[in-house]
């Protein structure tokens, strides 16, 4: 409990995001073009972190199907940003560790010919601490 | 036991809408504060003109608080809003030349909050004890 | 010097318990200017005032100090004991050794000793006190009320049913408002045209109600009791008296495609044009630029036309200038632009409209006819999607929403989805809500009728976005309860869009003077115990200016501010408090500090001719304070860096002299 409750503190404050201020209307929700992947939704991962309730996001696939289009940003009427949430859920996840989504190794055969090297780069940033 | 003991000398300034009604509610409630304070009615907290506090001083007043309606309840609608302004300025012209912030607040007390002015008051005189007499600015041709 | 008596209260042993008050009146003999000193048990009974007046006659006294209670509590009492005797009210001073001395005070000493000091600083400023009198200004037995919708049309009634004349000011050409443009009014479900404009006819019918349509206010000077207001009657090319309203002018017209404003640009109306059939006053107005005769000089066949001879290209703007005791603000509303929302595609498609423009659509002298039918294509909808909290509570971006509820769109977003249920039960209606927020007589009866008995399938989450598709919308929402993305092919999508005060009330407080929150909405003088005053002495709220609101509630506050006009224009002068801050003419410089602080704006600026010492004349400007207005708050008097502006009963050298008092 203590753990998560420290937890819960540098993810708030990692992300900047005050899930306090949501309303729960679910417009990040009805926004987000990756709902149907996730297990845990966008609202449910600003509840979750409100409620400290951190553990199940981090061994959640859901980090890593957030694809950061940040609508949710845009279109939440409380300013309450989501996708920082999940991206600082992320950082939290990845920065434990052994907890690297992938390694080096990995990379060359998920290779599309038709994706921009810079693209890799970047999600190889992402999934990686 | 201490004979002489020191009593400072307190002005307070309470607007007559909330803080005057505080003290008021203080003095129904019995709730006791130090002798010391001695308040003077103003009909808004911005009625305290800097000259007043500098002319309590002069004439040797160890302490100047200034009470008013909390921000946003104001009789006059904005009137404190001037006075946190004012004081601001003033309180840091005060430090400058030496006197110590201690020895000036501005409160907010409301109609409603007995408890809160005696509490206040209790714990500036407090303060300003614990500063000891005020000899920066006063002005001995004053004192005959 | 003054003549001061000292009067020292035992308040029984309240006072007496803590403070030997017989020391105390002993010691304030010698005060200077004290000439007479006593103590008594009861101050304030029959017997104590007696002593007071007796002893004013006696001794000649000029000031009355009371050491006693506080001044909260019996002020008024001693001010109309020092009245009987002769004296002016204002000259008595209360010394509090009650609630801010012998209460607050255990020791006998230190006790006596506070009280002496507090009554000598009490004796200090008595020495200083002037008589004052209180200002009396007349009051114009006239209420003029800004804008003439339901809560102006409901003030105006009011205030002439008491037998005062009254001037409504409306922009547009027509009185009436967004109420007249509403189709049913929850929650009993009674068309608003039904219940509005019989109000209407009973406004244009009242002899004691003059409406200025299509007009507006472009200067108010003056204070309560005494407005000057300049009213621009902007020329609508058609003589009011004359014009019978039949309607001639209008079909000949061969402007056609001009978006009506009345119908949310949903249809067109003429270039001269009556806004709807139930118009008050019925006159035709041209809308000069779309009228050819107006832009290029070809045309003028509404002049051939109108047998009565009512049109006259000529007209100009005319300005009004009239008197008024009392002004009521009541200058309603408006649905905020849904420019910002693009997630919703309001702007993509005719088929994503705002929940007025669902109004009008469902009225029966609407475009449709009362007809729901697409506005792209004119088809009969079978799936439509409700959307509630568009732009309400929404503080993410100032531009695009408002923080606050628009407290309307739960109750007209229910109606609208149990209206359509009930008349075309083949449609399936969709709400998608973040709270259902229904407190009023009958509301929450009335939302659950929608759900229980018209199958109105309400659902707790957000649309997140619609996107046309052929002649489809699709909309993306989330079902929080189910858990679940929803997906629906929608036929037509209805925005609760929230509602924000009008354009107009901006400048109309600037030239009141009265207050306003972050939003635009005037506040009121005190939330809760003065709801329908503005602080601006004078000024009145009703309606949506205020807040939102729905009609029984607009209607309430529309009587209550009229019961507050009728009270003020009841009286034949104004009273005012003589504490009030004046400007001594000889030290003003004219610099503008003390206007820029006052919240009343009670402080304007005159020219004055002065003789100079070398007998030649100077003109200087100076402050003059409009004692009717002050409130005596006194912030101009610090503000006035040459010492000029003071404040009668509360004067620098006053409390200067309760300051050294209290040092010495």
């Amino acid at each position: 409990m203590n753990n998560n409750s420290y937890l819960q503190e540098e993810i708030i404050r990692r992300s900047g995001v005050n899930p306090s201020k949501c309303m729960r209307c679910g417009k990040c929700s009805a926004t987000c073009p990756a709902y149907d992947e996730m297990e845990y939704h966008p609202h449910q991962f600003v509840n979750m972190v409100e409620s400290g309730d951190i553990e199940p996001l981090l061994n959640s696939e859901s980090l890593y199907k957030c694809l950061s289009c940040f609508a949710c940003i845009d279109r939440c009427p409380r300013n309450v940003e989501p996708a920082k949430l999940v991206e600082a859920v992320r950082i939290a996840a990845v920065r434990k560790q052994g907890a690297n989504r992938m390694t080096a190794n990995d990379v060359p055969r998920m290779i599309d010919e038709d994706v921009p090297p810079q693209l890799l780069v970047s999600a190889f940033r992402k999934y990686t601490k | 036991m201490q004979v002489n003991e020191y009593k400072p000398l307190i002005v307070a300034f309470c607007c007559n809408w909330c803080s005057y009604a505080g003290a008021d509610l203080a003095g129904n409630n019995r709730l006791n504060y130090p002798a010391e304070v001695k308040i003077i009615r103003v009909p808004c907290s911005c009625r305290v003109n800097p000259m007043f506090i500098l002319r309590a001083f002069q004439r040797g007043a160890d302490g100047v608080i200034i009470c008013g309606c909390h921000p946003g309840d104001c009789h006059y609608t904005s009137g404190n809003y001037y006075t946190r302004r004012r004081m601001a300025a003033l309180f840091s012209m005060l430090d400058y030349l030496g006197i110590e912030k201690e020895r000036t607040r501005v409160e907010w007390v409301s109609a409603a909050e007995g408890a809160k002015f005696a509490a206040t008051m209790n714990d500036f005189v407090e303060k300003v004890v614990a500063l000891g007499e005020n000899k920066r600015l006063e002005d001995l041709r004053c004192k005959k | 010097m003054q003549r001061v008596g000292v009067f020292v209260c035992w308040c029984g042993s309240n006072i007496a318990g803590t403070v030997d008050v017989e020391a105390v009146s002993e010691a304030l003999k010698s005060e200077p200017g004290v000439v007479f000193s006593t103590n008594y048990q009861y101050m304030c009974s029959q017997a104590g005032q007696d002593m007071i007046i007796d002893a004013v006659k006696e001794h000649n006294l000029t000031g009355i100090v009371v050491c006693s209670c506080s001044p909260r509590m019996h002020e008024a009492t001693f001010r109309k004991t020092a009245a009987a005797a002769g004296l002016n009210p204002y000259m008595v001073e209360i010394a509090n050794i009650r609630e801010q001395c012998s209460w607050v005070h255990k020791d006998m000493l230190t006790g006596t000793e506070k009280a002496i000091i507090l009554g000598k600083a009490a004796v200090a400023k008595v020495n200083l006190n002037t008589p004052l009198t209180p200002g009396e200004s007349p009051v114009t037995k006239r209420a003029l009320v800004i804008g003439g919708g339901i809560a102006g049309i409901q003030t105006a009634l009011d205030i002439a049913d008491a037998g005062f004349p009254v001037d409504i000011v409306e922009k547009k050409p027509t009185i009436g408002g967004k109420m007249a443009q509403l189709d049913k009014t929850f929650p009993t479900l009674d068309c608003a045209a039904c219940i509005l404009t019989p109000k209407m006819v009973d406004v244009a019918q009242n002899d004691k109600i003059r409406i200025f349509s299509y007009s507006e206010v472009s200067e108010i000077k003056g204070f309560v009791g005494n407005f000057d207001v300049t009213i621009k009657k902007n020329a609508r090319f058609v003589n009011e008296d004359i014009c019978t309203g039949c309607g001639a002018c209008v079909d000949k017209c061969p402007m056609k495609k001009i978006p009506n404003e009345f119908n949310l640009g949903m249809d067109n109306r003429k270039a001269i044009y009556i806004p709807f059939a139930q118009a008050v006053p019925k006159v035709a107005t041209i809308d000069p630029n779309a009228c050819n005769m107006l832009k290029n000089g070809k045309c003028g066949l509404c002049a051939k036309v109108c047998t009565a001879g009512a049109i006259d290209y000529t007209q100009k703007d005319e300005f009004i200038e009239e008197k008024y005791g009392a002004i009521v603000v009541a200058t309603g509303f408006n649905p905020i632009s849904m420019d910002k929302f693009d997630e919703f595609a309001y702007n993509q498609s005719k088929d994503v409209i705002t929940s007025l423009e669902f109004e009008r659509l469902t009225n029966a002298a609407g475009p449709t006819a009362g007809k729901l039918l697409r506005p792209s294509d004119g088809k009969h909808p079978h799936t439509i999607v409700f959307v509630q909290c568009v732009g309400s509570r929404c503080d993410a971006c100032a531009e695009k929403g408002k923080e606050y509820c628009s407290k309307i769109c739960c109750m007209y977003t229910a109606k609208h989805a149990m209206l359509t249920r009930d008349k075309y039960p083949d449609t399936e209606v969709y709400v998608f809500y973040i709270d259902v927020r229904t407190p009023g007589k009958n509301f929450d009866e009335f939302y659950r009728r929608a759900v229980e008995e018209y199958g109105v399938k309400y659902i707790k989450g957000m649309v997140g976005k619609v996107t046309p598709e052929g002649d489809v919308l699709k909309v993306q929402a989330s079902d929080l309860i189910a858990n679940k993305q929803l997906r629906i092919d929608a036929d037509l999508v209805v925005l609760a869009a929230a509602i924000e005060p009008d354009k107009s009330a901006r400048p109309l407080a600037t030239m009141l003077t009265a207050s306003m929150d972050t939003n635009d909405f005037f506040t009121e003088a005190h939330p809760k115990l003065r709801p329908v005053e503005s602080p601006t002495a004078g000024v009145f709220l009703s309606g949506t200016c205020q807040g939102p609101k729905d009609i029984p509630e607009t209607v309430s506050q529309a009587g209550a501010a009229s019961s507050k006009v009728i009270g003020l224009l009841a009286k034949d002068k104004l009273t005012g408090n003589p504490c009030v801050a004046s400007s001594n003419e000889l030290m003003c410089n004219g610099c503008s500090s003390c206007e820029k602080v006052c919240p009343y704006g009670a402080i304007t600026y005159s020219d004055k001719e002065f003789r100079m010492p070398d007998r030649t004349t100077k003109v200087r400007r100076i402050a003059v304070v409009n004692p009717a207005v002050c409130q005596g708050c006194g912030a101009c008097t610090v503000a006035c860096p040459s010492g000029a502006m003071d404040l009668n009963g509360f004067a620098n050298s006053q409390i200067m002299a309760e300051v050294d008092a209290i040092c010495k």
